[in-house]
């Protein structure tokens, strides 16, 4: 039975505010519609930026990509700060007490030393690929338009750097502060990790925000997280004995499953506004994708031999798959 | 079971370093200059990154930990308060006039905030410092939304509250806060940092919280008062950020200090500009008064911010030259600035009122020199004519300061009786300002100034009215116009408190929570 409490009720004068209202109607709005549409000031600005002279603080043609609105770049999770942090703190907790549990038992004296050469090799030089991504999506927050799409970018480069700090927890565990110097070591160069290294430097100094959010999140990101976290250590390096790995990698792969999701939300916007988006994407993401796959390769190769060409083909073919359900051409 | 070999505990410095810096690497596919392009060109000299230190030590599984704590908390006090319509419960309709002024020209600051601090976490070559901008990019975000959530039940019952992210582009006062981050996100990223981190967070920032939040508490305002208190944890992370970055640039180079100087000058005056804004609402809207303006500046800036630049003078850092000129005006600035404001009232967000006789006693108390000789004549004699139906609204625009962007109302330092007027003429124009100090920040970067979005200029040129608007059209009222185009319901959102729908629905509701109807 349900009995209605009875409080003072007044009739209000509006249910949201005017640019919510105008939007989606004058009903009452949610916290995520409330905290983020039409944030970013438009119009007016007072001069323009020394570090940019020729654009506005707020540019929209600091992408070649052409929306009409830019709000309808819409967050499936509705992330506002409020619902991101306490998703994230929740996360937090179970990977807590995963990295408790392989501690507490002492899981990691289980593994046999090649399997846990082969893990600290493939898993501590990522530190550094995520870090990159930190810093390029802090860049699309900064020099991106429209808060719709910002702010869950500065959300995803605290991800990244919060991934970045779970591989460096993961490399304390498994090994010391010794194992972390040498995995930057191959990162700086080891011949395999060059053309990765290389590939995200590049990133750095892509100046088109939404090419580099097609190249950052969609494609590097969309080909390493199933690469690594699926097929390498939930899969291949669990097959043989080192569960563990995969208990305290477990963040990434919830984070890669939800985050995806969203990144595939934006890339169907842009795509679907016009052709012209459309070709731009797509010829973004082919400009990119040969050479994640190529340096990606490697590491395949090392943790399967001559298997890692089977599975490469199977990860192109579910990207490819992935990209047709998004609307783009590859 | 084979015996463990203890591992080397890491002290908890070289741990956040593994967590932190030690991610980055020196790139060399790409060269530094472009990864970091605008490192160079403000002149400050940074030889060793690795000498940063770390103003605070939070891991992103320590953060999410604490804020969701925060978080949780915090929404489950704003929901409480909306279910429970703490809105009847503040002091008077009057103080809801104080956080319109917080919702239009603050949270749009905080917004600005996480943008900026965006940009220097991107740019800045040390990774260290980079990890601290990007937590406060996050943490100004949480500012802006935990504060349009509080007030967004505000707006359900009263207005002007409306449509703060249109009218932060376009309502002439809100130009000033709206200059001043513009120009701070405008400049290098060294610049930036040392306006919003050290200028602002560190300096003045109490007087801009202190005002508000304890203003919010004495007024009943429970949401308000909530959303400061949460803020105040991550505002003392982000004090400890704008200090570090001084003292870093300043140990860096013996070069770096003139350029530091200059900026804290500049940026101690333009804050102390936007925080006249605050003074007024200190000592005039506020039904239940935390202090005077005037005693906030003694305490927060005189006292602490002195303290602060003994510390820096080791440096070779001296007090901003402005502070005799502000230690000045702390006398005159409120009742300066809300005498504008009521000249302007038919065209602001929020309502105006006189002070009645009790509070131009307080106001006599708190500024024994000043506002009897100088103000009480001027408020009364607007009563007066009030009473007998002459209330006067001011329809001429005024002249502003091309750097502040205030209407140029303020008087001369030392003498109260004259309004003061600078100018100065640059590539064959002539520019206003309403003090030297603002006349020295724009001839120190005139090409900046020059492009000012002044309100004012830009209405007289038909800038300011919807499309379509036709200003040659028999009998048509430009400040109407203006009035539209910003969003504002002339009679509804302006105008005289007294009388004012604000006024009638609280006085209508307070009485249906209070008695049985």
């Amino acid at each position: 039975m349900q009995i209605d409490l009875r409080t003072v009720s007044i009739k209000p004068l509006r249910h949201t505010y005017g640019h919510i209202e105008r939007r989606f109607g004058d009903k009452p709005a949610s916290r995520y519609q409330e905290g983020t549409y039409d944030l970013q000031p438009t119009h007016n600005f007072q001069y323009r930026p020394t570090w940019d002279p020729d654009r506005e603080i707020f540019d929209a043609s600091r992408t070649r990509l052409k929306m009409r609105d830019w709000y309808a770049f819409r967050d499936p999770r509705q992330y506002y700060y409020g619902t991101w942090t306490l998703a994230r703190a929740r996360q937090q907790e179970t990977a807590e007490s995963n990295f408790d549990f392989v501690e507490s038992r002492n899981l990691a004296s289980l593994l046999s030393p090649e399997l846990l050469t082969l893990a600290l090799d493939l898993l501590l030089p990522l530190r550094h690929v995520a870090w990159g991504g930190s810093m390029n999506n802090t860049a699309i927050c900064a020099y991106g338009y429209g808060t719709a799409i910002t702010q869950p970018c500065m959300y995803h480069a605290m991800d990244h750097l919060a991934i970045a700090q779970y591989l460096t927890r993961i490399g304390l565990l498994l090994g010391d502060a010794a194992a972390l110097s040498s995995a930057k070591e191959h990162w700086l160069c080891a011949a395999d990790w060059q053309a990765l290294r290389r590939l995200v430097e590049d990133s750095f100094v892509v100046q088109d925000w939404f090419e580099l959010y097609v190249a950052q999140n969609l494609v590097l990101d969309g080909l390493l997280y199933p690469l690594f976290y699926k097929v390498l250590v939930e899969d291949e390096l669990s097959m043989r004995g080192g569960t563990a790995i995969a208990m305290l990698t477990q963040f990434m792969t919830e984070w890669y499953a939800e985050s995806a999701k969203w990144v595939d939300a934006q890339v169907k916007v842009a795509v679907a506004e016009s052709p012209g988006n459309a070709a731009l994407v797509s010829d973004w993401i082919a400009g990119w994708q040969a050479r994640a796959v190529a340096a990606l390769a490697p590491m395949a190769e090392r943790a399967l031999g001559e298997r890692a060409d089977a599975v490469m083909d199977d990860l192109a073919q579910q990207f490819a798959a992935r990209l047709a359900k998004l609307g783009v051409n590859a | 079971m084979d015996m463990q070999v203890p591992k080397k505990k890491l002290s908890l410095k070289e741990r956040y370093t593994l967590m932190t810096r030690d991610l980055a690497w020196d790139t060399s596919y790409q060269p530094k200059e472009k990864v970091y392009p605008y490192a160079g060109y403000e002149g400050i000299k940074i030889h060793d990154w690795d000498k940063w230190e770390d103003p605070f030590r939070l891991t992103m599984d320590a953060y999410w930990k604490y804020q969701s704590e925060k978080e949780r908390k915090l929404y489950a006090i704003i929901d409480a308060y909306s279910q429970s319509n703490g809105h009847l419960g503040v002091t008077d309709a009057r103080y809801l006039n104080a956080i319109k002024l917080f919702l239009t020209g603050v949270t749009p600051l905080e917004y600005m905030a996480h943008r900026g601090f965006a940009h220097v976490g991107r740019q800045f070559p040390g990774a260290g410092a980079r990890v601290a901008c990007m937590m406060q990019a996050i943490d100004e975000m949480r500012h802006a939304q935990t504060q349009i959530h509080s007030l967004s039940n505000y707006n359900k019952y009263y207005n002007g509250f409306h449509d703060f992210p249109h009218m932060y582009d376009r309502v002439w006062y809100l130009s000033v806060p709206k200059s001043f981050f513009e120009d701070a996100m405008t400049a290098g990223p060294f610049e930036f940092v040392v306006s919003i981190g050290f200028s602002f967070e560190y300096v003045l920032t109490n007087l801009l919280f202190v005002p508000f939040v304890s203003g919010a508490a004495y007024n009943g305002d429970m949401g308000t008062m909530t959303f400061g208190f949460s803020a105040q944890s991550d505002e003392a992370r982000h004090m400890t950020l704008g200090l570090e970055c001084i003292k870093f640039i300043l140990e860096q180079d013996p070069a770096n200090l003139p350029i530091v100087q200059r900026w804290i000058d500049k940026w101690t005056w333009r804050g102390v500009r936007l925080l006249s804004i605050v003074a007024a609402m200190m000592d005039y809207m506020l039904p239940k008064r935390v202090m005077s303006w005037k005693e906030a500046w003694e305490i927060y800036f005189e006292e602490n911010g002195g303290a602060l630049f003994k510390d820096l003078a080791r440096y070779g850092i001296r007090m901003p030259d402005c502070a005799a000129q502000i230690a000045k005006e702390k006398d005159h600035l409120s009742h300066q600035v809300w005498a504008t404001f009521y000249n302007y009232g038919a065209a602001t967000d929020f309502h105006t009122w006189l002070p009645d006789a009790e509070e131009m006693d307080w106001l006599a108390q708190k500024y024994p020199d000043t506002f009897d000789k100088y103000y009480r004549p001027r408020f009364e004699f607007w009563r007066e004519q009030a009473d007998k139906g002459n209330r006067f609204y001011n329809k001429t625009l005024p002249m502003l300061c091309q750097t502040c962007q205030i209407p140029t109302v303020f008087t001369e330092p030392d003498d109260p009786t004259k309004i003061c007027y600078r100018e100065t003429t640059y590539k064959g124009d002539k520019y206003h300002f309403c003090s030297d100090h603002c006349q020295h920040i724009f001839e120190n970067e005139p090409e900046k100034y020059v492009q000012a979005w002044l309100p004012v200029n830009q209405i007289y040129q038909g800038n300011c009215f919807d499309d379509g608007v036709d200003p040659g059209a028999p009998g048509f009222d430009p400040l109407a116009a203006v009035l539209e185009h910003c969003r504002m319901v002339h009679g509804r959102d302006n105008l005289d408190f007294e009388g004012s729908e604000d006024q009638r629905n609280f006085e209508e509701w307070r009485g249906m929570s209070k008695r049985n109807a």
